[in-house]
């Protein structure tokens, strides 16, 4: 047994309004970067939908991911001696328009326009070429709030074994966003992919990261993560994802998107785990055991056992602390009411799931939802969300984890609801899915009322245990390559240099002509 | 000095120093820089096709230079390979390389030239790198009908003082005067491939030095930590 400390996040979507304020924060701390115009490491989807980049859940198209190929794992884009063979043109890598082509407007037009009869237009520039484009036909949020045809929407991947047809009826169409970000995986596809070995795990919590001086642009990265969550700077061509925040994570800080979550959506933990077990956990013959095993890796961080091996492996006290108080332990393990999205990619990730439940709710409240003999959990088979959609994204397909994850869910509200509404408890609902008082009192915590500190549970990383010579790193920032912080470069360099202003209009904004009222006073 | 002289016998150890002792410097101070430069992920029209035949062409024309040129002479001679079977093989390899190289080549100079996202995006080192690797091959590709008729008179003199002069550049002891002989074409071409070595260190062809063999061997899942290991 090895124990290893992992940074994992739980999202909780029945709470996930869609606001994308994540996705803005993060893009404007981390990705508001020439060459990386197009790249969300955080971006919010519309489920139905395909998604960002356009059907990314389609493996067979995009082959990211593991699968199992005579009884051993193997990259599904195929193996290392494959990934040479294809490096000089990886088939499988997305192109821009898959994404979409980044743009922004000429804003400089509605000020210098000359005057017209019609108000001035500012047009669509793309960031990549700089010119002006006749129409803009993708974006990263295109499909949002359901927008769009069904036809569009329906090639979700998620469909998979569902007679989609009949959710394009108006009285059957449902809906639920699906915030993502790189899965911080336990056995990642991108950096097995990698044939430089830039992309790499940290020992200490887990964050995969892109080493930006070793990466030398093989692109085999961008394709290998089946969740397309590496992205390739097209401008500095490097591959760059997600960083897990770890200059704030290290610091005892939640992760920006997770900081700025105005729903409360996101948790912050860390949770313990038997790396030794890491293999034959997402070799499972079955893909729907994937969730189990992955499950069965994690480890009890109150046991005696645990705790002696854990601190011999190198976790200090103030870890496995936070592991016994981590939100992410709870909700995954105890209550079992998260999972990882997408199992079946056998990558093991680290971002969990609480599956969405709202309109259920509601549909109970107004009696449309058959029930259950106690008259309060709703037959799974009849919910709106269809339990085989949330199945296909979150358990490989299996369905009874996710039934169960929602009736203990309902049971909670309908516990809570019996002593708030009718002033005294009644466990009936609780009673039907194996919980008790004091763990639905728990769950409405964490929640609904969802504090601060239940939600984020972050050790430090003690670097000032780590380092001889603190002024010596002094001035590191997240994105920082030999003299890269200073724009005092001349376009004439030695060596290619790195451009950093990105691409707008060129045409300057005259300043604003003095203009006289009808009495000629200047105004 | 003659022109003949600084070309042939100092040219070729400016390139060769510059080559390494500029590769040093780059890979050493500035390895952020020091990557392919792939454009794919722009325009990926063709690519799978234009980049496969340009870099097994360019690879294999490497190659067959080495082992033409460099390789000890005894070595094909005691693997029973003559001058002149030696010299037709260097023939239909060149020909065939060369024109999967010209043919792959032409598409990425067009694509770089044409494509509005890569002329916008690419750098005028890009451009320049690319012409001039086409110009050495078109070079290369012009000596192979006097390497037929050299063939074809079973002259394999030509060949044998190309390699020669080759080897008295690497064993330190210059002979320009084995290239005073040959037709012209020759000493263009190998100009422009000494440039190729001169200009390396400055382009993106530098990702060659790294190709990464070593992934072959390598365990998947890369760990790293930040332990202190004293």
């Amino acid at each position: 047994m090895k124990i290893r400390a992992q940074f994992a996040m739980v999202f909780n979507l029945d709470k996930c309004i869609g606001c994308h304020t994540c996705s803005v924060t993060c893009k404007n701390v981390w990705t508001n970067r020439k060459g990386m115009e197009y790249a969300w490491f955080n971006n919010v989807e519309s489920k139905p939908g395909i998604g960002y980049p356009k059907q990314w859940e389609d493996q067979e198209k995009w082959k990211g991911g593991w699968e199992k190929i005579n009884g051993k794992l193997e990259l599904k884009a195929g193996g290392r001696v494959k990934k040479i063979v294809q490096i000089f043109a990886n088939p499988n890598l997305p192109e821009i328009d898959d994404y979409y082509e980044p743009f922004s407007f000429d804003y400089a037009r509605l000020q210098n326009a000359p005057l017209s009869e019609a108000a001035p237009t500012a047009r669509p520039i793309s960031q990549i070429t700089g010119e002006k484009m006749d129409k803009v036909t993708w974006g990263p949020n295109w499909e949002d709030d359901l927008a769009g045809e069904f036809a569009s929407r329906s090639r979700d991947a998620n469909f998979a074994n569902m007679q989609k047809e009949m959710y394009k009826q108006f009285e059957n169409t449902f809906h639920m966003y699906l915030p993502r970000i790189c899965n911080h995986c336990i056995n990642p596809a991108c950096v097995a992919s990698c044939p430089s070995g830039a992309l790499y795990k940290r020992e200490e919590d887990g964050i995969v990261l892109s080493d930006q001086d070793r990466c030398r642009g093989w692109r085999m990265c961008i394709s290998g993560c089946p969740y397309k969550k590496v992205f390739f700077n097209w401008e500095s061509s490097k591959a760059e994802k997600c960083i897990g925040c770890y200059p704030r994570v290290e610091n005892g800080l939640p992760t920006v998107c997770s900081e700025t979550c105005v729903g409360r959506i996101r948790y912050n933990g860390i949770i313990l785990y038997d790396a030794d077990k890491i293999e034959s956990a997402a070799s499972a013959d079955d893909t729907q055991d994937l969730y189990q095993n992955h499950l069965d890796m994690f480890v009890d961080p109150f046991d005696p056992k645990i705790i002696a091996q854990a601190k011999k492996d190198g976790i200090t006290d103030d870890w496995i602390l936070a592991a016994q108080k981590s939100p992410i332990y709870k909700m995954a393990v105890e209550w079992k009411i998260a999972f990882p999205l997408h199992p079946e990619y056998r990558t093991l990730p680290m971002i969990w799931y609480v599956p969405p439940l709202s309109p259920v709710q509601s549909q109970i409240d107004q009696k449309n939802l058959p029930t259950e003999a106690d008259g309060v959990l709703p037959k799974a088979e009849a919910m709106r969300l269809p339990v085989q959609y949330l199945a296909n994204l979150l358990t490989a397909g299996k369905e009874a984890p996710i039934v169960s994850a929602l009736n203990r869910m309902i049971a909670m509200r309908s516990y809570q609801r019996s002593i708030h509404v009718d002033g005294k408890p009644d466990t009936r609902a609780l009673d039907a899915t194996g919980m008790t008082e004091d763990m639905a009192k728990e769950m409405y915590r964490y929640l609904a009322i969802a504090n601060y500190e239940d939600r984020f549970v972050i050790p430090s990383s003690k670097e000032e245990e780590r380092l001889d010579d603190y002024y010596g790193f002094q001035g590191q920032t997240g994105f920082t390559f030999g003299n890269a912080s200073s724009l005092g470069m001349t376009n004439n360099a030695l060596f290619p240099a790195r451009r950093k202003e990105t691409v707008e209009s060129r045409e300057e904004a005259p300043l604003a002509e003095p203009t006289r009222d009808a009495s000629g006073e200047q105004y | 000095m003659s022109l003949m002289k600084f070309l042939f016998a100092v040219y070729p150890y400016i390139c060769l120093t510059v080559f390494v002792v500029a590769s040093w410097i780059r890979y050493d101070y500035q390895q952020y820089t020091w990557k392919t430069d792939s454009s794919m992920l722009l325009s990926k029209k063709s690519m799978v096709v234009a980049s496969n035949l340009f870099h097994i062409g360019i690879l294999s024309i490497f190659g067959g230079h080495f082992a033409g040129l460099v390789l000890p002479h005894g070595l094909w001679l005691g693997l029973g390979i003559s001058d002149m079977t030696h010299q037709w093989i260097a023939i239909i390899a060149g020909i065939i390389f060369g024109v999967m190289c010209l043919i792959g080549g032409a598409m990425l100079w067009s694509r770089r030239m044409f494509n509005p996202r890569i002329r916008a995006t690419g750098r005028k080192n890009d451009m320049f790198v690319i012409s001039w690797l086409m110009v050495t091959l078109l070079l290369g590709l012009s000596t192979v009908p006097f390497s037929i008729g050299h063939a074809n008179h079973n002259d394999p003199s030509v060949m044998l003082a190309l390699a020669d002069w080759v080897k008295s550049i690497l064993l330190l002891n210059p002979q320009p005067e084995l290239l005073e002989k040959v037709d012209a074409v020759f000493r263009a071409h190998i100009f422009f491939g000494m440039t190729v070595f001169l200009i390396f260190p400055f382009t993106r062809l530098v990702h060659i030095l790294t190709a990464p063999l070593s992934y072959v061997g390598r365990a998947y899942q890369i760990v790293r930590t930040k332990r202190r290991t004293v």
